[in-house]
Order: C-alpha cells, then structure tokens, then sequence
C-alpha cells in the first residue's frame, strides 16, 4: 500500500510535543478545525474535523416534487448553488428520460464558466493571497495593496454581473430549470456579456502575473486524481468518470464504482476512497487527467505559471485554477459569438413546472437518474429515485470536499512530520495553507447523512 | 470620524449555505461606502480576524444543536442589536422541512449507516431561540434592501420589512402573471421586497420571505380556484420555506 510510508514517518519525531488546534479555521466556506497532536514523538492525531451542523438534503427533498429538487438543493450551498442546479437538473432529466436541446446545453455550459471564473477568482484572491502577501485577510491589503483589492472586486462583479444576466443572481440561480430554461438573454444581453469578458482581459492578465511571484511550499504527494473526461472537450458539463489509477472509463451512473464513500469519527460530513486510501478531485486533478483539452490560451498561462502536469503539489490547485480560469473566459467568448452568429432560439424558454397539457404524449416513468458535473470543487455527483408521480423517494449527493477529506488528512500527515523542526505558529500556518488549498466548501460536506429510506 | 465612533458589526453563520453571507461580498464599491460609518470586526468566511466586542450582531442560519444554541445566547448577551438575515434565520427557511419528520425519524434517519454518534439536532429560526431585533429576509437576501435596511439600523431608526405581497412589485415590472401561464405562485401570500426576483426571471415565486403578516386569504383561494388549485396545492409548496411558521400556528 502506498500509505504504509506515510504510517512510518509518522513516529521518531524529532519534535517530543506539539499541539495545534485551529478552532473555526477562517477563510474557508463553512465550520472546520484542524487538530495536529505529536505525543512522545509521535503524530498521534492529525486531520481537518468537519463540525459544521449536518442539514439532511437527502431527508429534505423525499416526498418533494421532481420539478422542485433543484430548488431545494441548491440551498445546500450558497457558493456553488449553481454546481448543484446543474448536476441536479441533469438528474432530474435523467431520471425522468428527458433530452434537453443543444442550446441549453450550451447555456449551461456558460453559466457552470461563469460559476467556475467567479469561485477560483474568490478562492485566488479572498482566501489565498492573504497567505501570499502575509495579511490576516483581505481587509488590511486594502491598505497596503488596494489596487489588488480593486481588481479582485471588479472581476468579482464582472462575474457576478454575468450570473446575474444570464440566471437572475449568481447565488441560486433562477431561470435554470429541469426541461431547459425560464427565460434566455436577449442579443443585447449577449453583446454586454461580451463586452464584459473582452474589458476583463487586462485584468485576468494581471492576475496572473501576480501569482507568476507567489511562491507556494514545495510539497509533493502522488495520489490517485478523479476526474469528468470527454474524448474532444474540456470536460465541466458533462463527460464520463476516470482516475489515473484506472483505464478507460465509468459511466455516470455507476459512479459507486470509483466513489467508495465512508464515515469518521472526527467529520459530520462523509469520507471517500477508491483503490487507495484517499483521492482527489478539483482543479489539480482536472488538469492532471485533461491537460491536453485545454484551449491554447489556458496552456499560455500554465507555461507562464510554470505549472506542468502530472503535479503531484496539492498547493498547487490554486495554480491549476488560474489556468482554468483563462480556459473559461476564452471557452464563454466561444459561447458568446456562437450565438451573436447563430441567434437564439426564444421557442426553446420552458416553464419551471410543466403545465398540464404541456407533454400531451409524454408520462413520468419511476426510477432513478445520475447528473455528474465538474464543479469548481471537482466531481459533483447527484442521483434521485422517483415514483411515478414524479415524487422523490430517496437521494444521494457526492461532494468534492467529502471526496477530498480523505487526501487532506493523508497530505496533512506527511507535510507535519516533514516541517516538524519549524515555529509552532509557521506549522499553523502551513497547515492552514495546505487546507485552504483544496478550496474547501464545509457547508456542501455536510449537507446529509446519507438516508435510506425504508 | 475616529474609528473609535465605527459602529462595530459581526456577521456569524449557522445551519445554511452561507449564500447570504456570499451577498454582503457582490456589493463591491457601494459596500466599502457603508464600511466608512461601520467597522466588520467578525466575517469567518473571508477574515482571519476576530473580537467579541461588536454593537450589531448579523446572523445568518437555523439554530440546530444544543451547541448553536449557547452559541447564539452569547451572540445575543454581546450584541445591541440582532439581526436575522436570511430566510433560514428568520423563518428556518428550507432547514424547516426536515421537521416534516418526527422527532425520533429524524434520529433514526441521522444514526443509520453511521456507526458514530452525531447530534442531529431541531432546525429552528433565530426568534424560537433568542430575541430579534430585525429582520432582513430572502432565500437568498436581496442586496439593495439589505443597504437599504443597514443604513435605517445605522440611523438607530431600526428596520421594518414591507407588509405589501410580492404580487404588488411583480406588477409594477409588468410581468404577465404566472397563474395565467398556469403555473402555482406563492407571490399572493409572501412579503415582498425583493423586487419580484423569481417571477422577473420566469419562475414562480417560492415564499422564501416568509407569509405575510395578514394575507388576503380569500382573495388567494378565488385566484386558486379559478385557475383550478386547491390551498393544499398551495400549501404543500409553502411549506418549502415555511414549514417552521406553518408548525407554530397549529400549536
């Protein structure tokens, strides 16, 4: 086993005692602490413990209608609501059998583009540059470093602004719906979106630049990475599961075949594991499966971040977000002028609910349907069983933090015993860091206990 | 003005998806102008800073576990001034449907297939808990009310949420009315002020700001009626963020 190393270096300590333990850990979504505990020695315990209060989403929508599960587990997480409206509409469609056009689809795509540029750029400059630029958050570089600031909050708004056009807000996103749409954006929304992306250009460049400066620790641990591939794209919307331990691929709906999940003891929120002890999804692994997809303009920046793959630095997901970030924006201008040149077809808007004679020849069967999206997070994984009616009788969401706590608590014990001579307060820090990293979203990990209902 | 003058905000979060919390982030520009008259001295999501000494306490989330409970008591003993922002604090929100289940359902649901024990805990709004000052609802919060009640609670003339339905800014934007595009609305009966976001976008209105304090009752069950719902349809769907109110009102 590939962990038996990580079991060894962990006792003969040069370092007798130590004791961190970081109470609510900041800038992080959602409730979490890390516990570090060298005993004679020897690192006795070591992991992130997930303590935010469980909120049962699966318990939630049994007994709701089909056509209101996205609704309701979008409010599993406010940051990625648009993550879970994507994968959970694509499990409502699936479920039910239903083929949405080419056109949603490609909104979709858009819309996950810009949930995507909006989350890595709050990850880059909310939650990691502080580290970088040694501030307690983004508060104090307002002083020091306000034209940073400034451009942060420009791009943030740029994105949100977009969210905002083609879905009503960013943060649980209206008019995307089961079926399709509720409403579509004009030529002219079209056009201001455009105009937005072209004026950002300078500014994703400078943020590039910033992190070209930005040293990162030097750490390295091999894992198995998971992530959505397509033969001839990118894959965020849609593809077929793969990991670097396995050949070929998984469909969706097999997921239990590679996401093996389990419970802790120090976490609310589940663990999972494949073939070894721990995995990990997001943008590192992403890039690490799917580098060559990539557009050419995402490449640039990576020979400029000198980020080369395979990576085996979990630090380094900040970087592999930046290079998905200029994949996004070249990818959503790609969207963009497909439509100013193509138009859009307005007939394709569909109503929330279906009306009663809107599907004269078409009957909800039961059974059961998978939506598996790349979020900015990694894998996200939804499956709801139905009735007849149309009625959610049991449900299963997979979170990529859960799927990562696994390979945070393995990373954390070998970067521990390996920085053990270093100030308590720079341990911290560095664990701190090593968290943060994986972008963890706490309030997504502990949505559930998994429910099965009898 | 001297820093020392700086009202001193907090914001904490409990049981929700801290996407009210992610809102106070889409101000920007106009956000930094309310920063002038006030100092975040608490905002785990984005600082690393911390304090107990605040005057306005905003809290977002659902009390569920005993443990949230003290939390918030503290909250409450340190504060001037609670506000219950978001729909899971001011109304328990969607947390509210898990009370569907009864109390020994929902252990059962919360220890099986876990072989350690976890508190599962009663998702509550903020008022079963402690005392509330103001309320600034939605499911997600709207920002332009929220600087619109910010300033009002800065001024020390408090906040009051409108009273009309949602229906009244719905018209004002002229949307066609969704009972005509036969779709089940909960606009007639919930309190508006977000600008009539949902049905503006083509979607229904969900009640996420809770019923009104008086809604025309009548008047709903004739729009229902006409159009061939029941008020159990229109329940079953209000309890989608209203469960904890619809539960109060029985007792």
């Amino acid at each position: 086993m590939q962990d038996g190393g990580a079991k060894e270096m962990r006792k003969n300590l040069s370092r007798q005692e130590l004791n961190i333990d970081v109470e609510y850990l900041t800038r992080v979504e959602g409730h979490g602490n890390i516990v570090v505990n060298v005993k004679n020695g020897t690192l006795e315990k070591c992991h992130l413990e997930i303590i935010e209060a469980p909120r049962f989403f699966e318990a939630m929508v049994r007994g709701r209608s089909l056509f209101e599960v996205q609704h309701i587990t979008s409010r599993i997480c406010g940051i990625c609501s648009t993550g879970h409206c994507t994968a959970s509409v694509k499990a409502t469609e699936d479920a039910i059998g239903f083929k949405v056009s080419e056109q949603t689809k490609l909104f979709r795509k858009l819309l996950l583009h810009l949930e995507t540029l909006d989350s890595h750029l709050l990850h880059a400059y909310f939650l990691v540059a502080p580290d970088a630029f040694g501030a307690l958050s983004v508060v104090p570089l307002i002083k020091t470093h306000k034209e940073v600031v400034l451009r942060a909050l420009r791009m943030k708004r740029n994105y949100s602004d977009m969210c905002d056009i083609i879905a009503g807000r960013h943060t649980h996103p209206i008019s995307i719906c089961p079926r399709g749409w509720t409403k579509l954006p004009s030529r002219a929304d079209l056009v201001r979106m455009r105009e937005i992306f072209t004026g950002q250009m300078n500014d994703l460049n400078a943020t590039v630049d910033i992190f070209t400066t930005v040293k990162l620790p030097v750490f390295e641990r091999e894992t198995e990475y998971v992530a959505l591939s397509l033969p001839d794209e990118y894959a965020f919307y849609e593809g077929d599961i793969t990991t670097t331990d396995i050949k070929g691929t998984v469909k969706p709906r097999d997921y239990k075949e590679v996401i093996h999940e389990f419970h802790v003891e120090h976490s609310t929120a589940k663990h999972s594991k494949n073939k070894r002890s721990s995995y990990m999804v997001g943008a590192l692994a992403r890039t690490n499966i799917n580098y060559d997809k990539l557009n050419d303009q995402a490449k640039t920046v990576a020979s400029a971040l000198n980020f080369k793959t395979p990576c085996y630095n979990p630090f380094m997901n900040t970087v592999a977000q930046l290079v998905e970030m200029a994949h996004c924006v070249h990818d959503s201008i790609r969207i963009l002028d497909h439509f100013l040149d193509k138009g859009v077809d307005y007939s394709d808007i569909v109503t929330s609910w279906p009306k009663v004679d809107e599907w004269p020849d078409f009957t909800v069967k039961g059974g059961t349907g998978v939506g598996a999206v790349e979020v900015p997070r990694g894998l996200l994984v939804h499956e709801y069983t139905v009735d007849e009616k149309g009625v959610v009788q049991k449900a299963n969401c997979v979170i990529p933090t859960n799927q990562n706590l696994a390979n945070v608590d393995l990373d954390m014990q070998k970067l521990i015993p390996e920085v053990i001579e270093r100030p308590k307060e720079e341990i911290t820090l560095l664990s701190e860091m090593l968290v943060r990293a994986y972008d963890p979203c706490i309030s997504c990990s502990t949505h559930l206990l998994k429910v099965e209902f009898v | 003005m001297s820093d020392k003058k700086k009202v001193r905000i907090a914001f904490f979060d409990f049981a929700d998806c801290e996407g009210c919390q992610l809102q106070v982030t889409y101000l920007n520009e106009a956000f930094l102008g309310v920063l002038e008259h006030c100092e975040i001295v608490n905002f785990r999501e984005a600082m690393s800073e911390r304090s107990d000494d605040y005057d306005i306490a905003i809290v977002e989330g659902s009390i569920v576990r005993k443990h949230d409970e003290e939390r918030v008591k503290k909250i409450r003993e340190n504060a001037k001034i609670l506000i219950a922002y978001g729909a899971c604090a001011t109304i328990g929100g969607v947390n509210g449907l898990r009370r569907r289940f009864k109390d020994h359902e929902a252990k059962e649901i919360v220890y099986k297939g876990r072989e350690f024990p976890l508190d599962a805990g009663w998702p509550r709004p903020l008022h079963e808990v402690v005392k509330v000052d103001c309320y600034i609802h939605g499911c997600p919060t709207n920002n332009d009310e929220f600087v619109k009640a910010l300033k009002s609670i800065l001024l020390g003339k408090g906040y009051d949420p409108p009273t009309r339905p949602v229906c009244v800014e719905c018209k004002l934007r002229e949307n066609v009315c969704l009972f005509e595009k036969e779709q089940v609305c909960m606009g007639p009966v919930t309190r508006a002020g977000c600008n009539a976001w949902c049905p503006s976008w083509g979607n229904t209105c969900y009640g996420c700001r809770g019923m009104l304090d008086d809604p025309a009752e009548q008047g709903e069950i004739e729009v229902l009626k006409k159009h061939g719902y029941t008020i159990e349809d229109l329940m079953q769907k209000f309890e989608l963020y209203n469960k904890c109110r619809m539960e109060a009102q029985k007792k």
